[in-house]
Order: structure tokens, then C-alpha cells, then sequence
């Protein structure tokens, strides 16, 4: 038999609330007992027991302490028989001391708060952890998305990602990080690592939202969820809310961005009709609200700049001149070789094609970009500008040999085969 | 039953100088193999697909006596290829050697099939349940 509709949407909506509440309570328990691991058991089992019991019973007044403290209740029990485990090996006076050097001040006043999905995410972006790691840990514990889930979206087996995962809580234990809020002193280089981590998730997706890849996509999704969540708590950082702004103002080209076959459009080649109107607004929104704040940094630049691409209804409307004074202030901001190469693009745009190849010039003697592909990339684009075919193709084949995506490839040699095309007049 | 079927390329550059074809040409190459997939993995029989880097900085690699990797090559002159895999769970070798022979057929210069060497082997899989 199976269950209502009604059934069906209350199942939903308590499945929506656990998500919501599984970081928090997740934080709390892990900030009062210092160990990833068992917090993580301790919740799992009391998320699982009210999917279970919630629906049939109705959803208590305090849902988030309901969780907290059937979580506690739990490790209490492994605390106990941790101890009597000790027990048969050496006799210990005071039961309840014991149980608090198992579990050091469960018993203490602590009730879950916002601050504690917090003090999660920069457990789970912590410096001393890979990228990588963060990632998956990050989607695991503040994302509430299975091991299963998480690995599909970055293509590895479930075992794989599920020791990575492990390894990850293993590292935090051994490194000694401490589950709070970080001190001033720390806080501006934490909360960069978190900010950084959201936003590779969401180019993870984002970049490959193609074809058989389509899955991924939903990592995009899941970074934009992680982030609003993330300004929700920090509503008066500027820089959360260019991160979010950046993601939003980028998201809403996503449809636009790849044709039916899969193949890359480039911006300047994209259907705007099918730009996310809304997405735009709350970006645009976002940025307009930010900015004028002062204590700029390269993410709300960033925003700035999608922003200025999003508000071009055609691509010949696209304000150049500003996207270019916007890659100067970003340039002077972050010396990063792929800012200088946008800036590039922009001065082209604005001044003429040589004015952005001079600009390239410098880069080939920057080791971190020089004989990288997108420098091929972008001198194949300001050469057919130029109108200089030739070198034009060279730079696009040259840049379609190194580049490590097949879709960039198909872009880059496709590109250099409708240049060899008109040179023939076809 | 789960087959590899191994893609080789007869260029240095691993991709049978599809940087010289016509915009034509390429657009029906790469839909080729974009509907493949498709079809593959719509009939559930896709386990993986991959496409492998130009082999220009490939490696060959070998333990010394202390197992500390020593690497040799790139191998330049060699004549073929791995440009690409694809692991498929089929019903039986038949099916396996169907679509290699679909992944033969992509089309080239002209449109006219490359007629591409695949070599077909299968997956060695668990014990059997008994």
C-alpha cells in the first residue's frame, strides 16, 4: 500500500527539517565532545530514529534539542560501555567522574545554536586539510548529502570516497583542531579557507554541468545552499555575500552555457533569453547592496564584474570600460596571472586588440601561466580579433593540445577549423 | 558481463589530426560520440567513458631497487596510441563487439568512417556466488 500524497509531503518536509538541523546539532555535539567521529555516529543514529518516529508521532516543539539530546543520550551509552570496558581491566571508584573524563562535560548547559554550524564549517575548511577533503567532508557533514551521493557527484566509487571521508576525521583528530568558533587573530584567514572551499564546490559543478556529467551540476547547487546558509549566519560579511552573488550572477547563465550536443558557448555566443532573470536580481541585489560598504575583496569584484556581464541584455551592450576598471582594482588586489589574462581581455575589448596583446606579454614570464593553455586560448582570440588568422589558429590549436577538458578541446579545435574554413571561403 | 573496449589513435598527437579537419567534419565527429554516449548510457550498458589527455608528456614508469619511481619516455616515434576508454556492462560479447564496432564507424575527414582500431577485453568480475 503505498502512502498518501499528504503522507508523502509531511515525510518530505520532516526530511527537509533533519537536513537543515543535521549541521547544527552536528556542530553542537561535536564542539562539546572534541571527537568528529563519535559526534558524527551519535547524530546519524538520532537523525534515524526521528525519521522514524516523527512522522507517525508529530514533530516535538523543539525539534533541534529533541536531536541534540537523543544524540548526547547516545554517546552517554558508548561512554558507558567504554567505561565498563575499562572496568574489567581495572577498577574504577567514581562511575559518574569516569563517565566525565570519557565524555568531558556532556552534562554541562549547552544548547545547539547558529554559531554551530559554523564552528562545523571551519572544522570541515580547515587550512591543514586538502581541498579535496574539505570538499567531500564539508558536502558530508554541513551538506548532510550521503557518502553515496557525494561520491557519484565526483565520479569515484562509494569505498573510495567514504575512506576519504574517514581520512579527513582521522587528520582533524590528529591535528588536534579544536572544535570552536577561531580566534580573531585567526578568523580572517578561516573564514577565507571556508569561502575558498564553497567555491570550488561550486565550480566543481559548475564546470562540468554537461552531458553525462549532469549530476554534478547538483554540487552547484548544493554550494549556493551552503553559502546562503553561511550569510544567514554572517550577514554582515562582505565577502560571504560576493561569494554568494558571484555564484548566483554565474548559475543564472548555467542553461545557457552548454548547447544540445554538450559543447561549450562562450558568453559572447550565449542565448540571454535563457539567463535566469531571478537569479540575476538577487545578485545584482547583493552587489549593489555590498559594495558601497567599502572593505572590498576579490569576490565581491568578481560579483561586481558577473554583474556588469548579467545586466547586457545583448553582448554589444556589455559595459567594457567598466568590467575593465573592475580587473584593474581586482588585479592590484590579488596577483593572480588569470586576473591579469581577464584584464587582458577587457583591454582588448575596450582599446583594441593590440592593447590586450601587449598586456599578454608580461605573462609569459609569469612561470604560473606562461605555456599554460588559456594563454594560447586568449592570444587565438585577440589575434582573430586582430583579424590575423594565421596566428590565430596556431594559438587555438596550440592552446586545444594542452587543455585537460575534452568539451574546452572540441571548443578550441572547432574554433580553429571555422578560421581555416573562411580562410578557404567556404 | 563487463567489457573494456580501448580506443587507439595512430598519431604522435593521439587524435588523428582532428586539429587540421573542416568545422564540418569535427561537429559530426564530436556528435558521434556524444550520441553514443547518449545511447550507451540511456540502454544502461555505460559503466565509464574516458578521454585520455594527448600523450606528448606520457611517462613510462618503473621502480628502481629502493621501488622509487624511475620514468622514461615520452615516446614520440611510437605509432599508436590509448586515446580513450569505455567500460560497458553488456548481456554478451556480441554486444560488446557491436559497439566497438559503432565506436569504429566515427566519423572523419569527408564524413567517411576513421574505422578505428578498438581492441575488446573483458573485465575480470568477483567469484562466483555459491
Amino acid at each position: 500500500m503505498s502512502e498518501s500524497p499528504a503522507e508523502d509531503s509531511a515525510t518530505a518536509a520532516i526530511g527537509h527539517l533533519l537536513r537543515e538541523l543535521a549541521p547544527q546539532v552536528l556542530g553542537a555535539v561535536a564542539r562539546r565532545h572534541q571527537d568528529f567521529d563519535a559526534a558524527e555516529d551519535a547524530v546519524q543514529e538520532a537523525l534515524i530514529a526521528a525519521a522514524t518516529r516523527w512522522p507517525t508521532s508529530g514533530v516535538p516543539d523543539n525539534p533541534r534539542g529533541w536531536l541534540y539530546h537523543v544524540a548526547v543520550r547516545r554517546l552517554t551509552d558508548v561512554a558507558r560501555s567504554e567505561l565498563a570496558r575499562r572496568r574489567r581491566e581495572d577498577a574504577i571508584a567514581s562511575e559518574a567522574a569516569a563517565i566525565e573524563t570519557v565524555v568531558p562535560s556532556l552534562f554541562g548547559e549547552i544548547r545547539p545554536d547558529e554559531d554551530d554550524t559554523l564552528v562545523l564549517l571551519f572544522t570541515c575548511c580547515h587550512p591543514a586539510l586538502t581541498p579535496p577533503t574539505a570538499i567531500a567532508l564539508t558536502l558530508r557533514a554541513v551538506g548532510g548529502l550521503t557518502t553515496g551521493e557525494i561520491a557519484r557527484a565526483f565520479l569515484v566509487p562509494e569505498a573510495t570516497m567514504a575512506q576519504r571521508i574517514s581520512r579527513a576525521k582521522q587528520s582533524i583528530k590528529a591535528s588536534k583542531i579544536a572544535f570552536d568558533l577561531p580566534s580573531d587573530a585567526e578568523r580572517a584567514e578561516r573564514l577565507g579557507a571556508v569561502l575558498h572551499v564553497l567555491y570550488l564546490t561550486f565550480n566543481e559543478g559548475y564546470a562540468s554541468s554537461s552531458g553525462a556529467d549532469l549530476q554534478r551540476s547538483d554540487l552547484a547547487n548544493e554550494a549556493i545552499r551552503l553559502t546562503r546558509l553561511l550569510r544567514a549566519l554572517l550577514p554582515d560579511d562582505g565577502e560571504v555575500a560576493g561569494l554568494l552573488a558571484l555564484m548566483l550572477l554565474t548559475d543564472a547563465r548555467r542553461a545557457a552555457r552548454t548547447g544540445t550536443g554538450g559543447e561549450l558557448i562562450p558568453l559572447d555566443e550565449q542565448d540571454r533569453t535563457v539567463w535566469d532573470r531571478l537569479l540575476i536580481d538577487e545578485g545584482i541585489a547583493i552587489v549593489s547592496d555590498t559594495l558601497p560598504r567599502g572593505s572590498l575583496g576579490p569576490y565581491q569584484l568578481q560579483a561586481a564584474i558577473a554583474a556588469v556581464h548579467d545586466e547586457a541584455m545583448r553582448v554589444e551592450d556589455t559595459d567594457w570600460p567598466q568590467i575593465l576598471a573592475l580587473y584593474g582594482v581586482l588585479e592590484g588586489m590579488s596577483d593572480n596571472p588569470i586576473v591579469s589574462l581577464n584584464r587582458a581581455i577587457a583591454a582588448a575589448m575596450v582599446n583594441g586588440p593590440s592593447a590586450g596583446l601587449d598586456r599578454l606579454v608580461a605573462l609569459d614570464s609569469d612561470a604560473r601561466i606562461a605555456g599554460h593553455y588559456r594563454l594560447d586560448a586568449v592570444r587565438g582570440h585577440l589575434w582573430e580579433m586582430a583579424g590575423d588568422r594565421e596566428r590565430a589558429v596556431a594559438h587555438y590549436r596550440a592552446a586545444a593540445e594542452r587543455t585537460l577538458s575534452i568539451p574546452e578541446r572540441n571548443y578550441l579545435t572547432t574554433k580553429a577549423a571555422r578560421l581555416v574554413d573562411q580562410g578557404r571561403g567556404r | 558481463m563487463r567489457y573494456m573496449l580501448m580506443m587507439n589513435a595512430p598519431r604522435g598527437n593521439g587524435d588523428w589530426g582532428a586539429n587540421q579537419w573542416s568545422h564540418d567534419d569535427l561537429k559530426a565527429h564530436i556528435n558521434f560520440m556524444h550520441e553514443l554516449n547518449a545511447d550507451l548510457t540511456k540502454a544502461g550498458e555505460l559503466v565509464s567513458a574516458e578521454g585520455l589527455a594527448p600523450p606528448g608528456d606520457a611517462k613510462l614508469v618503473r621502480a628502481d631497487k629502493n621501488g622509487a619511481p624511475v620514468t622514461d619516455g615520452p615516446f614520440a616515434e611510437a605509432k599508436e596510441f590509448l586515446a580513450g576508454f569505455w567500460i560497458v556492462d553488456v548481456d554478451s560479447a556480441d554486444r560488446a563487439f557491436q559497439i566497438a564496432a559503432r565506436v569504429s564507424t566515427a566519423p572523419g575527414p569527408g564524413g567517411l568512417p576513421l574505422i578505428i582500431p578498438v581492441e575488446v577485453r573483458q573485465v575480470m568480475s568477483a567469484p562466483p556466488v555459491s
